[in-house]
């Protein structure tokens, strides 16, 4: 029996480290250990609960604006404000644009190099790589001169003997099974998909001033204006600007990003059967369609035992996180969870004492803690949502999942799995890229009605506010269910807690023993070369992890703040 | 191993000499040098080998990474393959851990002293800086064997150049920037929030071009991006100076691009090019989208130029040769006063509004 350690585990976001014991050339049992901590929601006490976003924002600089929107609907609900139909609009695409430029990223330049082999691209005959491409679908850059520039680009990087992010990658192992030609056209495709993200992203930037981190929320509203009248506002040249950056989208999307996961998928289907994780799955619903949240496009709910045939009502109050195995203390002791309100976490690291080789798994080992839904380990992400949706029968995703399954030929079991997670999140990238037009035009519609608002101003000024409040804060980001709760006590964030969807996927085991998702999805999967894990790779870069957000602390101690500080 | 320039690089790529050329003088004026400077930028480009860049993750949120993966002129896939050779990042990097580890430890030793660090995120030194730990090392021991050994060293984005969001009140891990724990070591600052990609890009490209380093401020940033005020660039200044505020989000002022100061716009204490240069293919900048700037590049910013929505009570000169370096003493002495109770700029007394928007925000 042997433990490996792959330590960083890179195209991630953040500073993750996974422990695996592998017996016959399989993992018979994983550990998940977030290794960087910064303390943001302690910074957050005493200060103005409008700014609060502007710092949560920084948690993530991948999944940027999904705190920043988790934040100011928590500080809304505790001071029950409305927001007006403009700014949920806009809010929407700014959502549903960071989704789709996150998955295509995930997918192409995070995900795709543990499947496709770089170098043996060079083996590839263009011209057989154009009549595959073009089997797929009619995306223009297919020629066969086409592919040859880029199997030339790979050409001269290998003979310059400077690889770059290339050098020492997996290339020839044997778990990769795509055929030469079927790599050329990925790696073509992820250089495309590079100059893609940059100029769709330019949405936000519009809406929001810049990405990542975009400067446009506020509590009760947006700051981008709007007015057709004006050039220094949203007007008919921004939603014209939205609408062609939004088809490339689509066209890129339904052309390339599709087929390529199809194609991939097919020459994978075994990993249908490894990686299925813990088989609860939660999502609690996005895109409003109005201020009071009150009615979601996307689904919210829950799903016990991968059973389809019941999806359950999400209860806030459910919600507890555990410290068992994370390096912080709980007064009462650390085998009871807390809900987020009475969040308590008191950093005290106990692991071994760097440099070092192995940690000690069977006692503290993350600076993640266990968040836990009814005392059950949660996956949250694309295939939470694509699966609560498919299980509640919301049109969109129930045609499109059917589609995707019946051209692999499996059944909806097959999405329980690496593979499914994966080829969920190109599920909801599709149709995402379907429903931003029709947001965009929501927006045309009512600066036609003249409807100008972009903000409820009435309990802008601290002064209006009740003595104490207290809130929470949804919403479906990249990853998966993002929850912040706030707790205001004369005028200031007395306490703020964070709850994040790889805090769900990256947790350690709870007081129970209980494994987190990405622990339990590791076990059973097969580990061919124990130095070049790319199969550990394939599972975990399934969930897309991100440990600058799962890696979170309110301190309810109670520290004094000073405002001031000199250095 | 063959060496090639950054040119052959990107015409093997398909890069056009136009477009080359264009690129090549978008760094020209990034840096502020006068147009004839384009070819000579383009003749380093043509003759440079592509330099080995490390770049290192710490106390981060992968923000400034984001930001150069949406770099244009040059696009990141051009940045990337060919104008730097980029031997460690772990957001996309192909290999994972001892791999991963090994492509580190290949340039830093076969190239000591010739490369180029890159270090994103603060680095936490409380509890021997245990709270960020990469391969079972900490980030303070990667970061002196790293950086130490560069040829010289660029902190992305606040955190990095200052300690940033992780150090702000009370600062719970002791994150600092690079330049505390590493001594003698070569480091320019590259502040913000994230950092501007065209800057870093520029500066690189400055350095190939003329084997030095661009004028630095005394806090180690690049004049030619540093060195002047938002609120001196900022495209509605004149607004400021006619007394036409915003007074509410969404009003007839903010709809018509008004002045943001009433709003708790930082520009006035702000130095960076963000006016000129703008963000995402120079779609937008912060106060362009109609929102006040936070002062994101400043030095504890978090806690200095703070509450983000308190307006200022003092606008710092009125002239542009106030400098950062200036300012950076003014928000000192300010902080050491406890509040900054000085009295608003003599230009703004006229208007009434004003006055009572400064009692409420006290």
């Amino acid at each position: 029996m042997a433990r490996i350690v792959v330590d960083p585990i890179t195209r991630i976001e953040g500073h993750l480290r996974i422990e695996a014991q592998v017996e016959n050339g399989r993992i018979t049992d994983a550990w998940a250990a977030g290794t960087m901590f910064r303390g943001i929601e302690i910074i957050l006490k005493d200060r103005d609960p409008r700014d609060a976003w502007i710092f949560t924002q920084r948690i993530c600089g991948v999944c940027t604006t999904t705190h920043a929107l988790a934040s100011v609907r928590a500080v809304e609900n505790a001071l029950n404000i409305t927001i007006p139909s403009n700014a949920n609009i806009i809010r929407n695409i700014i959502a549903c644009s960071q989704l789709i430029q996150d998955h295509i990223v995930h997918f192409y330049h995070l995900h795709a190099l543990d499947w496709v082999d770089v170098v043996s691209a060079l083996k590839a005959d263009p011209a057989k790589t154009s009549a595959l491409a073009q089997s797929l679908s009619d995306w223009p850059l297919s020629s066969t001169s086409y592919f040859k520039g880029v199997q030339n680009k790979v050409k001269t990087l290998v003979e310059s003997g400077q690889l770059g992010i290339f050098a020492n990658g997996y290339w020839g192992h044997s778990a990769y099974k795509l055929p030469a030609e079927a790599n050329l056209m990925a790696v073509a495709h992820y250089l495309e998909a590079l100059d893609l993200q940059r100029e769709f992203i330019r949405i936000h930037a519009l809406l929001g001033s810049k990405n990542p981190h975009l400067q446009t929320y506020l509590v009760g509203g947006v700051s981008i204006p709007v007015d057709p009248n004006s050039q220094n506002a949203l007007n008919a040249d921004s939603i014209a600007f939205m609408l062609s950056l939004s088809k490339k989208a689509q066209d890129f999307v339904s052309k390339v990003y599709i087929p390529d996961l199809l194609a991939v998928a097919s020459f994978y289907k075994d990993w249908a059967a490894y990686g299925g994780g813990s088989g609860n799955f939660i999502s609690v619903g996005e895109f409003p369609s109005d201020g009071t949240l009150k009615n979601m496009w996307m689904p919210a709910g829950i799903i016990f035992n991968k059973d389809l045939s019941k999806v359950h009502p999400v209860d806030q109050s459910k919600i507890t996180e555990y410290v068992t195995h994370s390096w912080y203390e709980y007064s009462g002791g650390d085998a009871k969870g807390k809900h987020p309100f009475e969040g308590e976490t008191n950093h005290k690291y106990s692991g071994p004492k760097p440099p070092y080789d192995y940690l000690d798994t069977s006692k503290k080992y993350s600076w993640i803690k266990a968040p836990r839904y009814d005392d059950k380990p949660m996956e949250v992400g694309p295939l939470a949502r694509v699966l609560v949706a498919y299980a509640s029968g919301q049109k969109q995703f129930k045609d499109t999942v059917d589609a995707v399954l019946k051209k692999l030929g499996v059944g909806p079991e097959a999405l329980f799995s690496t593979l499914g997670r994966t080829a969920a999140r190109g599920i909801e990238t599709l149709v995402l890229t379907e429903m931003l037009p029709q947001w965009i035009g929501e927006l045309a519609a009512n600066m036609k009605k003249g409807d100008y608002t972009i903000h409820s101003g009435d309990k802008w000024e601290p002064s209006t506010w009740p003595k104490e409040a207290k809130g929470w804060g949804f919403h479906e980001a990249s990853r998966g269910f993002l929850g912040h709760w706030v707790n205001i006590k004369d005028k200031k964030t007395a306490n703020y807690q964070c709850v994040v969807p790889t805090t769900w996927n990256a947790s350690p085991r709870d007081a129970k023993g209980k494994r987190g998702p990405y622990e339990e999805a590791l076990v059973g999967t097969p580990i061919a070369d124990p130095n070049k894990p790319v199969e550990i790779l394939r599972t975990i870069h399934s969930f897309d992890p991100c440990i600058a957000c799962a890696v979170h602390l309110v301190d309810a101690t109670g520290k004094e703040v000073s405002m001031i500080k000199v250095r | 191993m063959k060496d090639e320039s950054i040119y052959a690089a990107l015409s093997h790529r398909g890069v056009s000499r136009r477009d080359f050329m264009k690129f090549c003088a978008t760094i020209t004026a990034t840096l502020s040098l006068p147009s004839a400077f384009t070819p000579k930028i383009a003749e380093a480009l043509e003759k440079k080998k592509k330099p080995y860049v490390v770049w290192l993750h710490f106390q981060d949120c992968t923000g400034d990474t984001e930001a150069i993966l949406r770099a244009s002129n040059p696009s990141v896939a051009e940045l990337l393959l060919d104008i730097i050779s980029l031997e460690y990042h772990e957001t996309i990097m192909a290999p994972s851990g001892k791999l991963a580890e090994k492509s580190r430890h290949d340039v830093i030793t076969s190239q000591k002293g010739n490369y180029i660090a890159i270090v994103e995120g603060s680095i936490p030194t409380k509890d021997d800086g245990i709270y960020c730990v990469v391969g079972g090392r900490t980030a303070l021991s990667i970061a002196k064997e790293v950086c130490s050994n560069a040829l010289v060293n660029f902190t992305v984005g606040s955190c990095a150049a200052w300690g940033g969001l992780g150090s702000a009140n009370p600062n719970p891990t002791g994150a600092v920037g690079l330049q505390d724990v590493v001594s003698g070591a070569k480091i320019v600052n590259f502040p913000g929030c994230p950092m501007n990609p065209v800057n870093l890009v520029a500066a690189i490209v400055h350095f190939l071009t003329f084997g030095s380093l661009p004028a630095l401020d005394s806090r180690n940033r690049p004049l030619f991006a540093y060195g002047k005020r938002i609120h001196d660039n900022c495209e509605r200044r004149a607004h400021f100076d006619a007394g036409q505020f915003v007074r509410q989000w969404g009003d007839e002022g903010h709809r018509k691009g008004w002045c943001l100061y009433e709003m708790g716009c930082k520009g006035p204490e702000a130095f960076l090019n963000c006016p000129t240069v703008k963000f995402n293919d120079k779609t937008s900048w912060p106060v362009q989208a109609g929102h006040g700037c936070v002062a994101c590049a400043a030095d504890h910013n978090w806690d200095k130029v703070y509450p983000f929505y308190g307006r200022l009570q003092k606008v710092p000169g009125f002239g542009i040769e106030t400098t950062a370096d200036k300012v950076g003493l003014g928000l000192a002495a300010a902080a050491a006063a406890g509040v900054a109770g000085h009295a608003v700029a003599s230009s703004l007394k006229k208007d009434k509004d004003c006055s009572s928007k400064e009692e409420s925000n006290k």
